[in-house]
């Protein structure tokens, strides 16, 4: 099938940046997204232009490196599913697609679809993690968990990082992917001795980096890839009212 | 205990560049007394850090993966200064991350027999005999920790009703010790390490350097004291100075262009290390995945894993008859040929990965492939569907389905799977000795970057029980003792070692950005690929490694003639990244030939036709190929120079594997 593509070109931070169009031709349905870019930039580089700059690595849905708003939508048309996983067979012949980075004040362009998303791993670095230093773990078996909370906490760990939630969010905030880092922690026994100077540092963290705050839209849960449920925020909450009932302090 | 080499040689008998003036003796440095206590007994004689001096040294680590992060939190929370660098914009990217299946340990919670013991027996049966006992037994020593340590970070395991943790089986055992997170166990243990790390990082003691590739190891008196890495927003060239460096840098299988490795993964780090000392191991053992979606076109720009831990339910077969071309479902049972099943009854669909890739390529190379291009087999649900339920399968392996559909287009609750084998890991890697210390001193290899624990073949969810045992748990200890022992001297980045590397950095990428050619850095990396699959992959000859030795220094001379990278040196320059690592596999691809060549039999992953038994198995030469291959690199255009490390076995008696 053949394309027209209208993709944000961008030099770098401080260049102001425009959409460009390119033909994207004999695009076969079996290829992915990113191998239909792929194609595309090979024929820019063999005309002597510079290739669209992107992030991707794994290609299997799960490093959370790729990610851009194809036709305004957070990893595009298919529910739960990453850029790198989706595939040219949902779109057909003739079709306009517009391709743009991730935008929030919190994840600046680097370059075309490339953004930086270190605020994320700053908001996990401020408390995201139970402080269990190597060595003095018991037995694997000492604290039995139930099943039903450890499906809980994987549902909530399935997150991968991408920044959909906040791309798709009119407030640009980061409230699910906090919220599944403090319910995935949360929810484990393991997790309680942190449990609500947790959620407070990792919000603190967040409104520093300048996200915005939750108005339950509910936009960040329809493009999750990895469908990580708005009922996560709710946890957060409470688990942030209490911290604030009990007066925890970062 | 010392071990033989070909040759004692001092690098300076050769024109390796920095000339160095220590002995390189390849010593393995294995713990005398008995297998049991040798790990207990060396950690006592290893010598300590005062805890006041660690603050002192300042560790690099190159790569976050399972091993690099791993490694990066245990040393900062000791105390040392780290600095931790990835190529990715965050170290939760790293390629550990798309492990499914799950991580060994010897717990023995089943009650079904398993040990210590036979977690290292398995694995040195499942290693063809090619790996060093005294490291695997360390393996599986240490695997009892690595779950400890992993629940008490919050690592959320499968669990059954009573809370307690779930087990799964895996190919190569006939115990259930494989600990699972859904199909994302390498993506739990990861955000484990990943949420250490950045722990560190907030209290100050790890510096984080994302986005920035190493391209130069800095070697001064013979010892590891540094890195050069490019920053790969700017383009700045920076110089890191250090008293020990650690490469966790990850596998090579991008050598063949399509592998189930992330797209960035690549062999830089360990290929500049081996240009400046280090030795490279069994370059040639490369692991072909038995379970992966198959190609589906020209465009195809990597492979798709799924778990091994598929085969616990699936079954594997094709159709008894070439010309047979019906839907699967059309065809009878009487008409199928389940063939691990029927060649190998008491493993069947669990054999090792070896065993089950080369199988499906020899009923392929029959003619009775399946889906287009005849590269398939089919991998069925539908048995296990009828005795346990729709549901049951869901929730064991509902995201690969699901993954399987979305790239496919084909529902594996209705129709069987196509799989076929692909690049999935190497077990070749910088040669270490029991400390994971290459042989450049203070330089450490750890995870999938190192030769050491899996011999010709990994078994499955080994590799992310290597990457934290090495990070966790050895590393922290050997580290120190080098430290201890060590008198370094003060160093910063203005030595002239590091003003001669940021030279060769800058001059390299120089030169590849003026070629200004007429070919993209991914076609050649993809004819690259396609003559390693075609002449070094499932299986090999001696023809077919002539072959491939002609071509690619073909392929080479016209890269550095014909390569075009656009843009510039001082910005993101995607290009750039990729013409230098391909550069990189251009010449290490070589070295693999030349090493599957040399051997002279057929082990694990190293297939040579003809070296095999009247039924098609793998034929060891034990009596003269029973040792590890350390390669030494001996200048540009000049054969490499092989090192012997024999192995012993003093518990484990070599025999043919079987697995029927």
């Amino acid at each position: 099938m053949n394309l027209t593509l209208h993709v944000w070109r961008q030099k770098n931070g401080k260049d102001k940046g425009e959409l460009v169009t390119y033909p994207a031709k004999d695009i076969s349905p079996d290829m992915s997204f990113l191998e239909m870019l792929d194609v595309v930039n090979e024929g820019l580089i063999e005309q002597g232009q510079e290739p669209i700059a992107f992030d991707h690595d794994c290609r299997e849905g799960i490093c959370g490196m790729c990610g851009v708003m194809i036709n305004g939508v957070a990893h595009g048309p298919e529910r739960a599913t990453t850029a790198c996983q989706l595939h040219m067979r949902h779109f057909k012949d003739g079709d306009e697609i517009t391709i743009e980075p991730w935008r929030a004040q919190a994840f600046p362009v680097i370059k075309d679809l490339v953004v930086d998303r270190s605020a994320f791993d700053r908001i996990i670095a401020a408390g995201g993690f139970i402080s269990a230093s190597t060595g003095g773990a018991p037995d694997a078996n000492a604290i039995p968990i139930p099943k039903k909370d450890a499906d809980v906490a994987m549902d909530a760990a399935a997150c991968i990082g991408c920044g959909a939630c906040v791309a798709a969010c009119p407030n640009a905030s980061a409230m699910l992917f906090v919220a599944a880092k403090v319910t995935h922690l949360g929810v484990l026994p393991q997790g309680q001795p942190e449990r609500y100077t947790r959620v407070v540092r990792m919000v603190e963290q967040m409104e520093e980096e300048g996200f915005g705050g939750c108005t339950n839209i509910g936009e960040c849960a329809a493009v999750c890839p990895k469908e990580i449920p708005l009922d996560f925020i709710a946890r957060l909450n409470r688990d942030l009212l209490v911290a604030t009932l009990k007066g925890t302090k970062a | 205990m010392a071990v033989e080499t070909t040759k004692n040689l001092t690098a300076t008998d050769t024109d390796v560049k920095p000339a160095t003036t220590y002995q390189v003796v390849l010593d393995a440095k294995i713990p005398d007394g008995p297998i049991e206590d040798k790990w207990d007994r060396h950690k006592f004689n290893l010598k300590l850090v005062n805890p006041a001096n660690k603050r002192r040294f300042t560790i690099i680590v190159v790569g976050s993966g399972l091993a690099g992060a791993s490694a990066a939190a245990s040393l900062a929370e000791l105390g040392y200064n780290v600095k931790c660098f990835c190529y990715q914009d965050s170290p939760r990217r790293a390629h550990s991350i798309a492990a499914q299946g799950g991580i060994n340990a010897a717990k023995n919670y089943r009650n079904d027999g398993d040990s210590v013991f036979r977690l290292f027996y398995d694995t040195v049966k499942g290693g063809d005999y090619r790996a060093r006992e005294a490291n695997v037994y360390r393996l599986a020593q240490i695997s009892l920790n690595i779950i400890d340590q992993c629940v008490a970070q919050g690592v959320p395991f499968a669990r059954e009703y009573g809370g307690l943790l779930d087990t799964r089986s895996f190919g190569g055992a006939q115990v259930s010790r494989t600990f699972y997170a859904r199909g994302q166990t390498g993506q739990q243990l990861l955000l484990g390490a990943y949420q250490a790390l950045e722990r560190q990082i907030g209290l100050g003691k790890v510096q984080m350097f994302p986005r920035h590739e190493m391209l130069e190891p800095v070697i001064i008196n013979g010892r590891a004291r540094g890195i050069v890495v490019r920053d790969m927003v700017t383009g700045e060239i920076e110089s890191h100075a250090a008293d020990v460096v650690v490469l966790a840098t990850g596998g090579y299988g991008n050598v063949f262009y399509l592998s189930t490795n992330a797209k960035g993964c690549n062999a830089t780090a360990i290929w500049r290390a081996h240009k400046k000392g280090a030795f490279f191991a069994n370059p040639c053992f490369t692991q072909i995945h038995p379970t992966c979606i198959p190609v589906s076109g020209d465009h195809q720009s990597k492979l798709t894993l799924m778990s091994e831990s598929l085969r616990n339910d699936g079954r594997v077969w094709v159709p008894l008859d070439p010309n047979d071309k019906r839907a699967p479902n059309l065809i009878p049972e009487s008409e199928r040929d389940y063939y691990l099943e029927r060649r190998y009854p008491s493993f069947g669909n669990l054999v090792p990965r070896d065993v089950a890739s080369r199988a499906a390529k020899v009923v392929c190379d029959e003619g009775r492939g399946v889906g287009p291009g005849g590269r398939g087999v089919y991998l069925d649900f539908s048995d296990a569907i009828k005795r346990l339920g729709v549901n049951i399968i869901r929730e064991r392996y509902g995201n690969l389905f699901d993954m399987y559909e979305r790239i496919t287009g084909e529902n594996p609750y209705e129709v069987p799977m196509r799989i076929y084998p692909a690049v999935h890991y190497t077990m070749g890697g910088l040669w270490v000795d029991y400390n994971l210390m290459s042989t450049i001193p203070g330089l450490y290899v750890a995870g999938e970057a190192n030769f050491s624990d899996h011999g010709a073949n990994r078994l499955g969810a080994s590799a992310l029980m290597q990457g934290l045992a090495d990070g966790y748990f050895v590393l922290p200890a050997t580290v120190g003792d080098y430290l201890a022992q060590t008198k370094l001297e003060k160093i910063d980045t203005s030595h002239p070692a590091f003003v001669e590397a940021e030279f060769e950095v800058k001059q390299r990428t120089n030169r590849l950005l003026s070629i200004k050619g007429k070919r993209t850095v991914d076609s050649f990396h993809r004819e690259l690929g396609k003559i390693m699959w075609d002449n070094c992959g499932m299986s090999r000859t001696e023809a077919s490694l002539k072959e491939a030795l002609k071509r690619i220094p073909e392929i080479r001379a016209e890269f550095w003639e014909n390569v075009n990278v656009p843009g510039s040196g001082d910005e993101l320059n995607q290009s750039l990244e990729k013409a230098g690592r391909v550069a990189d596999f251009l010449e290490l691809a070589e070295l693999m030939c030349i090493d599957a060549l040399h051997r002279n039999e057929s082990c694990g992953g190293h297939f040579r036709e003809e070296y095999q038994t009247p039924d098609g198995e793998a034929l060891r030469d034990d009596e003269n190929f029973s040792y590890v291959a350390a390669w030494q690199y001996n200048g540009e255009g000049n054969a490499p120079i092989l090192h012997k490390e024999p192995l012993h076995f003093e518990y484990v008696h070599p025999s043919q594997r079987s697995y029927k």
